[in-house]
């Protein structure tokens, strides 16, 4: 897309956000026990306060409820709309989408809040509205936008019993976009799995990058004083030799700090990731990724012993597995 | 020797954009609505500025702000590197250019839509904000990527080292937002929270889970200083700084110190600290209410310890004894804080602790606050600034 094709699409959708995307709708039946017990046998939920009139007068809610998480259940569209679905302004919306290659379409998240229950003879009423476009996204998935729609459920006395969030990302599959099909053009149609990101090579360190593809940690060493140093600088910071040379280091340390990443995920990284500074017996410290562990293995202190191996198609890392 | 700064400067206008999540309008148009909103309040014109201040990593140039604001002739332009760790450092600029007859009036800025717009929690991968490529390169292919990251390593120590427990992380969570509860600009204004929502929120780097995490907001802030002089004769009643440093200390990196002999410690702080109280005769006693950069809740227990309020080790206990609170010994991040007000990198906290020592905070502590401590960004290269009434 140019920038003005960009700018129009964008104009286009934003044009939806704020308005609801039909009449509101009335559920087809009214809440009653054999949608019910249809439900809570399919999915296993046996508290006899849903099916059991006897038990459920006794319990708090003194009768039968319907489980809070069918809520939508009840104004759904129901088998039609794998028929002839109601063209809505939502289903309006997702065809332009698709018209400008946004074709693929994610159920991200849903959130939900239910104000009370709901028994036999409740009568719900949908009322949507497109909530949120977000601005343009890259995903793992490709570039899109995540639509927000929010869902007020009404009672036959007009009274709120629930709200839920629904959102979805509409994107433009990664195969399908222009980049991707430039890198994977003649080669296999799998696109290539994600690596991790490169460490980016320079003058002062990627004589250490080097020695690591070559399976070798190794610590810089000043030719001045013999001061070792680590990360690498062009100047000793003890004595200002600029002369240096470096040894290879034994592998042998300790755990100095350690976390575990949880948020964000970055793609081409293995979750869950331990990183830790990681103090060798040589004197010196570095950051590195613990291997061969359970998190609540770790613990400061903990005498490690590293091994330069490949983690992906790109990169040679030193880990660190328990000694 | 301290340098001889101490009082020469004062801080006469304060101004803000509205924080939120999604501005809808460019950086720029929030830097000139928090700059003139600043000059308004002191009662000057955008023709009497003649300095400009803010962060290396801002992107509106002092000319374009001052182009938008309609100011005329400028005399100062400069910039403080190392992210949040610039805060307190324009206003450092800002009086050594008042008290050197550089410039008279200055304005510290700093505007981003840091939540619509590049986000800090996305990490330094492939869109680098600051700092070099190859200093990152220790770091990106171990995963090691963001702000949350890189203190977590930090915290993790501190608390192995003193025994600091979570316990003491969510009470500097929950005092920051039971100030915001009261703050109409607060993006947790009328939000109080328990802890049990604090436990179950989502992890983020261990120990650090969502709400030990600031906001990511969108805003613009903007102090104005002059002269005392000059001061006397404004608005409002001007706020001197009475000390104000900016240090980075020996091993230091952009975020990432961990080849210090000890690394559960932040000795650009205790410069920060030391120089700061040396220059006015002030100690930590002196101090009655504070603005503490809060990016992450366990850094303020190490400022604590920084700027002498406890003793290294000991700030766990000293915020478990309520001394955050409006009644304890050192208020703090009245406004909220960075965890529950904004994130408008520490700039919002200046603002705040000019409120404070004019008496004007939505949750003035009730006793007179005649000096105000402000802090900068933590991890980086950093400072503070500590403010007082004009005589």
């Amino acid at each position: 897309m140019t920038p003005e094709e960009t700018r129009d699409f964008e104009a286009k959708i934003r044009a939806y956000v704020g308005r609801e995307v039909g009449a509101p709708t009335r559920g087809k039946d009214d809440v009653n026990p054999a949608m019910i017990r249809h439900w809570t046998e399919v999915t296993g939920d046996e508290s006899p306060v849903y099916c059991d009139q006897a038990f459920a007068a006794k319990s708090s809610k003194g009768g039968i409820i319907a489980p809070p998480t069918m809520l939508q259940i009840w104004s759904m569209e129901g088998y039609a709309m794998c028929q002839r679905p109601e063209m809505d302004l939502q289903r309006e919306l997702h065809k332009i989408f698709d018209a400008h290659g946004f074709v693929g379409v994610l159920g991200t998240n849903t959130s939900t809040d239910f104000y009370r229950d709901l028994r036999p003879g409740d009568q719900v009423t949908a009322h949507t509205v497109i909530d949120n476009i977000s601005e343009r996204k890259t995903t793992a998935r490709g570039v899109g936008y995540f639509i927000e729609t929010v869902t007020k459920f009404t009672d036959q006395h007009g009274a709120d019993v629930g709200r839920q969030v629904f959102r979805v990302l509409k994107f433009m599959p990664n195969a399908e976009t222009a980049e991707a099909k430039a890198s994977t053009a003649g080669a296999a149609d799998k696109p290539a799995p994600p690596t991790r990101i490169q460490a980016p090579r320079g003058h002062d360190n990627a004589w250490w990058w080097e020695a690591i593809d070559q399976g070798k940690l190794m610590i810089q060493r000043c030719k001045g004083c013999g001061t070792l140093r680590h990360p690498p600088r062009p100047m000793c910071g003890d004595c200002n030799s600029t002369e240096w040379d470096a040894i290879e280091s034994s592998l042998e340390g300790e755990v100095y700090s350690f976390t575990e990443l949880h948020y964000p995920k970055f793609p081409g990284y293995p979750y869950p990731l331990l990183c830790a500074v990681v103090q060798l017996r040589e004197g010196t410290r570095l950051i590195a990724n613990l291997a061969g562990c359970e998190p609540e293995q770790v613990f400061i202190g903990m005498k490690v012993r590293g091994k330069v191996e490949r983690v992906d198609d790109k990169t040679v890392l030193p880990n660190f597995y328990p000694a | 020797m301290a340098a001889r700064i101490s009082d020469k400067a004062a801080i006469v206008g304060i101004g803000a954009t509205e924080f939120s999540k999604d501005s809808g309008r460019s950086e720029l148009a929030l830097a000139a609505e928090a700059v003139k909103k600043a000059l308004d309040d002191a009662g000057l014109k955008p023709a009497d500025v003649d300095g400009m201040v803010t962060f290396t990593i801002d992107q509106n140039e002092e000319v374009d702000v001052a182009r938008a604001v309609g100011c005329g002739d400028l005399k100062l332009y400069s910039r403080v590197p190392y992210g949040g760790g610039a805060a307190t450092g324009t206003l450092l600029q800002a009086a050594m250019a008042v008290a050197t007859g550089v410039a008279e009036t200055v304005v510290c800025y700093r505007a981003l839509n840091g939540r619509s717009g590049q986000r800090y929690s996305s990490g330094v991968s492939g869109n680098l904000i600051t700092g070099s490529a190859i200093h990152y390169s220790w770091y990106m292919p171990f995963g090691l990527l963001t702000p949350a990251s890189w203190v977590a390593m930090f915290t993790q120590r501190y608390m192995h080292l003193t025994g600091c427990s979570r316990d003491a992380l969510f009470e500097v969570a929950q005092a920051t937002r039971a100030y915001a509860v009261n703050n109409p600009a607060a993006f947790f204004y009328q939000r109080p929270f328990t802890r049990e929502e604090y436990d179950t929120a989502k992890k983020i780097c261990e120990p650090l889970r969502l709400y030990d995490c600031c906001q990511e907001s969108d805003g613009g802030c903007a102090v104005v200083v002059t002269t005392p002089e000059r001061a006397k004769h404004l608005k409002q009643p001007g706020v001197l700084i009475r000390g104000v440093a900016q240090c980075a200390a020996r091993g230091q990196e952009e975020m990432t110190s961990f080849y210090r002999e000890e690394i559960a410690r932040i000795p650009e702080m205790d410069l920060a600290a030391d120089e700061a109280y040396a220059q006015c005769g002030l100690s930590a006693k002196d101090i009655d209410a504070a603005v503490i950069y809060d990016a992450f809740t366990p850094i303020v227990l190490w400022q604590l310890e920084s700027w002498g309020f406890c003793k290294y080790g000991e700030a766990a206990d000293f915020v478990k004894d309520g001394n955050l609170r409006p009644g304890g010994r050192l208020p703090t991040n009245t406004h909220g804080g960075q965890l529950s007000e904004a994130y408008i990198h520490g700039v919002n906290g200046i603002v705040e602790a000019v409120r404070l020592v004019r008496g004007t905070s939505v949750n003035q502590p009730n006793k007179p606050v005649a000096h105000a401590l402000v802090t900068s960004g933590v991890g980086v290269p950093t400072g503070g600034a500590i403010l007082g009434r004009m005589g």
